[in-house]
């Protein structure tokens, strides 16, 4: 009886979810798409390789890269002092009682703050920051800050507040600042945990920014974005190698930073 | 004893650097590197805290608060957010179904199992992992035109990579007693994995499924950028005709829906963990 109910629930959300997304996989069969795409990926082979363009594709490889390590430079200049101000660990008027309104409401208010961010994709932010500042890494930079900003202040209020508390407490207790509080009670604990979350976030921004391009935001989206145009297979197929490549890199050396750290 | 000494000194001398310090070279290495990354980018820095900019920035601030609450235009956002969410599901559940056949060929499921598909079925699942969503996107439209399938189709080939990867791991770290007496009692493979290991791990599979729709949410809202449907696409037309307004709505639209989706999954774990 259960999964007979279910078989037909879930064949009934399904098919005008099945509508809603114009599900025809048959269309890729026809013949004039088929005769595109096969062209298209036939000029996959060989990968463009000549010696100017692998220059461009290696230059906006590593303007990926620097997008991705601005980026999150300014997503740390922005989410550390949210989450100092944000985290319950460093509230004075809570250690006794519970926590005054004003600076509850201020906490609040950050917390809103950091949701917002977070929750516009960094892509969306790009295409935003395009139009302000024009096109060119600049908009990349400040989407990867943003959002990056609102990952990291939460993650960051989430650790420390989930770390031993008495140390702090007890320095607050005996009248340090909020500030000495941290640098002496919350930070020798949590430091490990705080950067590996930093470096994993890095190699996140890697992948974002290497698709900013699309909007025009520099790095190797951009170029991607102009062979996809001109439907030259060859360099498709070269950009998406240095992509992987890249990618994986990334992963490598993040999960090699965050065993240092340990 | 002597080393020690030598040791001490050294870190009396200089506190904040050791040459036998990882740490420090680790620092003093990503220091280097934000720094390359600064000089090298040319982000006209000048220009982006000019006056000019400024106001550019207040204005558009201005503007996007005014959203546009005309009956039809909502209509019309109604529509482009359950295409989104729809976008989501269908990928998710092709990439679960997918994501499985090419986990079982690509693990290790008992010691004596010569997996010969292994190596291939893992470089595909790589290479479908390593290429994001929306550069799935784009090179799909090609083949299927603009419009939400041709998301669906992006979001499916980036998750079956991500999943199928996962199940793998399940699919070999799963408890291997009941599969282990099925296979003395003479079952096949198949019947093996369908009455012994799928069970296991299927709270497993199901709670990586629910994870990556959670993600794919985010993904298919922005897939319309480069014309793969939902609300992503109207975003891109609306801001391309610098209507402001109906930009201000779908942003919030986006905003909601990804913060109602984080909401409902984060009270279902809360009731699952229960």
């Amino acid at each position: 009886m259960g999964r007979l109910f279910w078989s037909v629930a879930i064949v009934i959300l399904l098919v005008p979810a099945l509508v809603a997304t114009e599900f025809k996989p048959w269309i890729l069969l026809e013949p004039e798409n088929l005769k595109v795409s096969s062209r298209f990926l036939a000029d996959f082979f060989p990968p463009a390789t000549k010696p100017e363009f692998l220059l461009l594709v290696a230059k906006e490889a590593w303007r990926t890269i620097a997008i991705a390590t601005a980026g999150i430079f300014l997503a740390l200049l922005l989410a550390i002092p949210m989450t100092l101000i944000s985290t319950r660990v460093l509230s004075i008027s809570s250690l006794s009682r519970r926590m005054h309104l004003l600076p509850f409401a201020v906490r609040q208010v950050v917390r809103c703050i950091l949701i917002i961010i977070r929750s516009i994709p960094e892509l969306i932010w790009a295409l935003v920051f395009v139009r302000v500042v024009g096109l060119g890494p600049a908009a990349g930079v400040l989407a990867i800050g943003l959002t990056y900003a609102g990952m990291l202040g939460k993650v960051y209020t989430e650790i420390l507040e989930s770390g031993e508390q008495h140390v702090a407490n007890n320095l607050m207790r005996n009248g340090s600042s909020r500030l000495q509080a941290f640098f002496y009670g919350v930070l020798p604990q949590n430091l490990t945990e705080l950067t590996s979350y930093t470096v994993y976030r890095w190699e996140c921004a890697i992948r974002a920014s290497a698709v900013l391009g699309f909007v025009g935001a520099g790095g190797l989206g951009q170029q991607l974005d102009n062979s996809m145009r001109m439907f030259n297979g060859g360099e498709v197929a070269t950009i998406l190698i240095v992509f992987m490549l890249l990618v994986g890199l990334a992963d490598l050396l993040s999960a090699w930073l965050r065993k240092v750290m340990q | 004893m002597a080393q020690k000494g030598h040791a001490m000194m050294n870190s009396q001398a200089n506190p904040w650097f050791r040459w036998n310090c990882s740490v420090c070279w680790v620092t003093l290495g990503l220091l280097l590197l934000t720094i390359l990354s600064f000089w090298t980018l040319d982000l006209q820095l000048e220009r982006l805290f000019s006056v000019d900019s400024a106001k550019r920035m207040g204005r558009f601030l201005g503007e996007l608060l005014s959203p546009d609450l005309r009956v039809i235009f909502l209509h019309k956002l109604w529509i482009a957010s359950l295409e989104t969410l729809a976008m989501s599901a269908v990928g998710t559940i092709l990439a679960a179904f997918f994501g499985l056949l090419l986990a079982i060929p690509a693990s290790k499921s008992h010691p004596n199992d010569p997996a010969h598909w292994r190596f291939l079925c893992r470089l595909v699942l790589n290479g479908l992992r390593s290429i994001p969503e929306l550069v799935w996107a784009a090179l799909i439209l090609i083949s299927a035109g603009l419009g939400p399938f041709a998301g669906t189709l992006a979001l499916a080939l980036h998750t079956t990579g991500v999943l199928g990867r996962l199940f793998s791991e399940s699919i070999e770290n799963a408890p291997q007693a009941a599969a282990h007496s099925l296979r003395l009692q003479g079952a096949s493979e198949s019947q093996v994995f369908l009455y012994a290991t799928l069970p296991t791990i299927i709270p497993q599979l199901m709670s990586y499924s629910l994870y990556r729709w959670e993600n794919n949410i985010r993904a298919a809202a922005i897939l319309g950028v480069v014309g793969g449907g939902g609300l992503g696409q109207m975003l891109a037309f609306h801001m391309g005709l610098f209507q402001m307004q109906e930009t201000s709505s779908i942003l919030i639209a986006m905003i909601l829906l990804v913060v109602i989706v984080d909401t409902l999954s984060y009270v279902a774990r809360r009731l699952m963990s229960r």
